[in-house]
């Protein structure tokens, strides 16, 4: 083997890399909560009886879950850009994936509340509570222990992917990554540091994910 | 008083109460007897308006029950509830447990809820348990925990819906003692129940339910020991 690494390059463009990761950060965050909160309407759809909003949630879930991420990104750049409407491609993906976050969390949260036998609304009911207090005190808070892994897993899984928009010439880590290696010819070096930096967020975001879990539930999970 | 006046109720095609009429005094304990599926569970849902009646009339203290303007939410925290799966929040200690409602129901203050919790943890044997969390904790002190939760909102009644049927045998003691002092102490209660011993000794009344209706009622020791429907012969002849 006589490749002679050149890591020097790396470093003087890490400026660069970090910008990219800072947006590869930034696109998955708001990927998550925008998932999280249709997620929520399109759970309360599902299980509700009332048919148009449950077949828009069904057909929602089935799709988002059903089919690549690459096809969702390549549906929102070049597939909208057919119908005249031209997302840039940090809009694209970060609406890719909104609609797979949703898709996939809508099914969590459905389980993750169905979960909760429904005598703990009984009992809950009979000490005097509103509605309302019975799903603030003691549905949901059971409700987001059981899927608090779940999202941090599919938070995770959103980073990784979001890695797709290099596909649809997005600047974040890795098509910061791809423009650099292109322009120096050192692949191997920019795209090892690029992997450790998916690493070190991710870890970040498990990390941090696991102390608040700490601080919400009190050691509990 | 609870006034019970001949309560229709059916689930679908099926009507588990036909006609029930029941008065409990303040202070009184009835225990309400008879196989499952005669309605006896069914009838303790209907007094909490956790279930909904077809017809008749359910007064608590002069109150309507199911009657629309009736603010139900209220009234329930007049009538302290345990089931028989105890249902304890297990996201939450023992002390959280039983000072959630009173701190959110009744609003009371942050220290007069734990003080009230503890006084009723303590009430039931539960004093040194204050921090842990009930699923670390035996099927009788879980149902004892659900009766200190119930009384710590100050009920007028005490509903209790076969209390020890989930309990291993060895821990039915602990809960029916509990259920004992609370009788002692005044506490009006309907207990449905499988222990006749309990029906016999604590409360005044004992009802026999036979499918949907009270096919006898009388003075507790009299109807344990010496009934006089044949249904109630069989039905005891059988338990026994």
């Amino acid at each position: 083997m006589d490749y002679e690494f050149h890591w020097n390059i790396v470093f003087q463009n890490m400026p660069e890399l970090l910008n990219g990761a800072f947006v590869t950060l930034h696109v998955s965050v708001l990927a998550m909560l925008l998932g999280v909160v249709i997620a929520i309407l399109l759970a309360i759809a599902k299980m509700n009886n009332s048919k148009p909003f449950c077949y828009v949630a069904t057909v929602w879930v089935e799709i988002a879950r059903n089919t690549p991420a690459l096809f969702q990104i390549y549906m929102a750049y070049f597939g909208l850009g057919a119908f005249g409407i031209h997302l840039s491609p940090y809009v694209a993906v970060l609406s890719a994936l909104v609609f797979i976050n949703a898709g996939y969390l809508t099914e969590t949260f459905r389980g993750g509340f169905q979960s909760i036998p429904t005598t703990q609304y009984s009992a809950s009911k009979s000490l005097g509570m509103t509605s309302i207090q019975a799903y603030r005190y003691i549905i949901l808070p059971q409700m987001l222990r059981r899927i608090y892994h779940p999202m941090t897993n599919q938070f995770v899984w959103s980073i990784l992917m979001s890695s797709l928009g290099i596909l649809v010439g997005m600047s974040e880590l890795s098509g910061t990554t791809q423009r650099l290696q292109s322009l120096s010819f050192r692949t191997l070096e920019f795209f090892i540091v690029a992997a450790v930096m998916y690493f070190i967020i991710t870890k970040l975001v498990l990390f941090s994910s696991s102390l608040l879990a700490r601080r919400l539930f009190k050691g509990e999970i | 008083m609870i006034s019970v006046q001949n309560v229709h109720k059916s689930f679908g095609d099926l009507e588990v109460l036909k006609g029930v009429s029941l008065d409990v005094e303040k202070g009184e304990v009835v225990s309400i007897i008879g196989g499952s599926g005669s309605g006896k569970s069914t009838l303790l849902y209907c007094i909490n308006a956790i279930e909904p009646i077809n017809s008749g009339k359910i007064l608590v203290d002069g109150v309507d029950v199911h009657a629309k303007e009736t603010n139900k939410d209220k009234l329930r925290q007049k009538l302290g509830m345990v089931f028989q799966q105890w249902n304890s929040f297990p996201h939450m200690t023992v002390l959280e447990n039983a000072a959630l409602a009173p701190r959110i129901v009744k609003k009371m203050s942050k220290e007069e809820a734990i003080e009230i919790a503890k006084k009723e943890l303590e009430h039931v044997g539960l004093g040194d348990k204050l921090d842990v969390y009930p699923t670390k904790m035996s099927g009788g002190q879980q149902q004892r925990l659900a009766i200190a939760r119930a009384l710590a909102m100050k009920p007028d009644y005490m509903l209790l819906d076969e209390v020890t049927s989930a309990l291993d045998p060895e821990l039915v003691g602990e809960v029916l003692d509990t259920l004992r002092l609370l009788a002692e102490e005044g506490m009006t209660m309907i207990c449905v129940t499988h222990e006749m011993g309990f029906a016999r000794d604590v409360s005044d009344r004992v009802a026999y339910f036979h499918q949907g209706v009270i096919a006898e009622i009388g003075e507790a020791r009299q109807v344990i020991t010496d009934p006089q429907n044949p249904l109630t012969q069989k039905f005891l002849s059988k338990v026994r």
